[in-house]
């Protein structure tokens, strides 16, 4: 009993090299949405907006984070055959926790993200890193892998939501208390294109930013500056 | 007729993959070519047919709070909806495996990969959105695969051909199938111009 004691203490906690790898791959070298092309399905609806891709990357980084933790702890008495199941279940649970924890402290954003927060449970990028990486490795190391997948995945969301909001409604952050209206023809906006004499006249918002797909457009340019910029991305079948 | 509205809705104008982006992932991966796009779009369209009926049984009768129980279970619901999903394909798998295998073996992986396809989840989960009665949901599970479908064949067979094409070499694969998509998108917004109801004679 001593002996795992000293083990775990040395083992588990450190934060070194091979640590902060786990956190910063997935942020550029394996991306989950531009290179693994995993988790595209759920999320990519709510761009729109950018509060509400804030709101679904801080319960994809806990879903993905948590449940790796979990099924990193059981996976030595997981049988083979139902892993899956499992895994699915511990995904549900978090994803359940999650939805009603929403709609106990934002009742807006809740409707608003509607289905979306429920299609957390079958975001790929999950189940891929369950299977990938918590089934095979110990608790900590899945617990940092979760979160920083969680993030790479939440940073292409964040993006594309910046642009979309921007160039679709001209404001940024709309609906929340730090709402900042950027280019609009009302008085509000700080660049006000109605005025007269404006440089901005000609400027009027892009409804294709608000249309599905927008965001499969700006998701191709990313993954195109990604791999123009990472040259051993690029795929060459 | 309002079925077939239902239905048409589904299939075309608020197409699964290309207004809502579900079931994004399967539809990329496997649209290289169009034998396998065809065999998993079928797959699709029946699993949806078949786990969207059951799960409306389940959230009518089970975890309603009018239903059997007589208690309020939605917070259930997730974990009930996959678990009717991942077993109905298995059962489907094993179906096929018995009576088809020639068709068990061109589907092959995507077969048990369909669990993880949000089209399904999020048929179901639109299904108790929108409050749709029993027939409505078959309508709209069987809609839904099929526009599924008919997108999925179509994304292959362009992806097929423009194999061919000279492709900038960091757009090359998985650039261009977004691209296609987006474009496949607005294409059909054309059909948002359709009328349901004039279709059905209402």
């Amino acid at each position: 009993m001593a002996e795992t004691a000293v083990e775990k203490k040395e083992g588990v906690f450190t934060f070194g090299k091979k640590e902060r790898k786990l956190l910063t791959d997935p942020l550029n070298d394996n991306n989950p949405i531009t290179v693994q092309v995993l988790g595209i399905c759920s999320a990519l609806a709510v761009t729109t907006l950018l509060v509400p891709s804030i709101v679904i990357t801080v319960a994809v980084i806990f879903v993905c984070a948590f449940s790796n933790l979990f099924t990193s702890l059981l996976r030595k008495s997981i049988p083979k055959q139902v892993r899956m199941i499992v895994q699915l279940v511990i995904i549900a649970t978090l994803v359940t926790v999650v939805e009603l924890t929403l709609k106990a402290v934002n009742y807006d954003i809740y409707k608003q993200l509607s289905i979306f927060i429920g299609l957390i449970i079958t975001n790929c990028i999950v189940m891929g890193r369950l299977e990938a990486f918590a089934m095979a490795n110990s608790p900590w190391k899945s617990f940092l892998d979760g979160v920083g997948n969680g993030v790479g995945y939440g940073v292409i969301l964040i993006i594309v939501a910046f642009f979309r909001e921007l160039f679709g409604k001209g404001s940024l952050l709309a609906g929340s208390p730090l709402e900042m209206k950027i280019i609009g023809a009302t008085p509000e906006y700080w660049i006000n294109t109605a005025a007269d004499g404006s440089w901005f006249s000609w400027y009027s918002n892009n409804n294709l930013m608000v249309l599905p797909a927008a965001a499969m457009f700006l998701i191709a340019i990313l993954i195109w500056v990604h791999r123009a910029w990472n040259p051993k991305l690029v795929d060459i079948s | 007729m309002e079925l077939l509205n239902v239905f048409i809705k589904a299939a075309f104008i608020e197409n699964l993959i290309l207004s809502y982006f579900l079931g994004m992932c399967s539809f990329l991966a496997v649209s290289k070519t169009l034998k396998t796009a065809f065999g998993l779009g079928l797959a699709v369209i029946f699993v949806l047919g078949i786990t969207m009926p059951i799960n409306w049984l389940i959230n009518t009768y089970l975890l309603d709070e009018t239903g059997i129980l007589g208690q309020d279970l939605t917070f259930l619901r997730f974990i009930l909806f996959i678990a009717v999903i991942a077993s109905m394909v298995q059962l489907v798998e094993m179906i096929i495996e018995k009576f088809s295998p020639s068709l068990y073996n061109s589907l092959g992986i995507f077969l048990p990969l369909i669990t993880v396809n949000c089209a399904i989840l999020g048929g179901s989960l639109f299904m108790v959105s929108r409050e749709y009665n029993f027939s409505e949901s078959v309508a709209f599970g069987l809609g839904g695969g099929f526009g599924w479908f008919l997108a999925i064949v179509a994304l292959a067979a362009i992806r097929e051909k423009i194999k061919y094409s000279a492709v900038p070499a960091p757009l090359r694969g998985l650039g261009m199938a977004f691209l296609l998509t987006g474009l496949m998108g607005m294409a059909f917004l054309s059909l948002l111009g359709i009328d349901p109801a004039a279709i059905s004679g209402n």
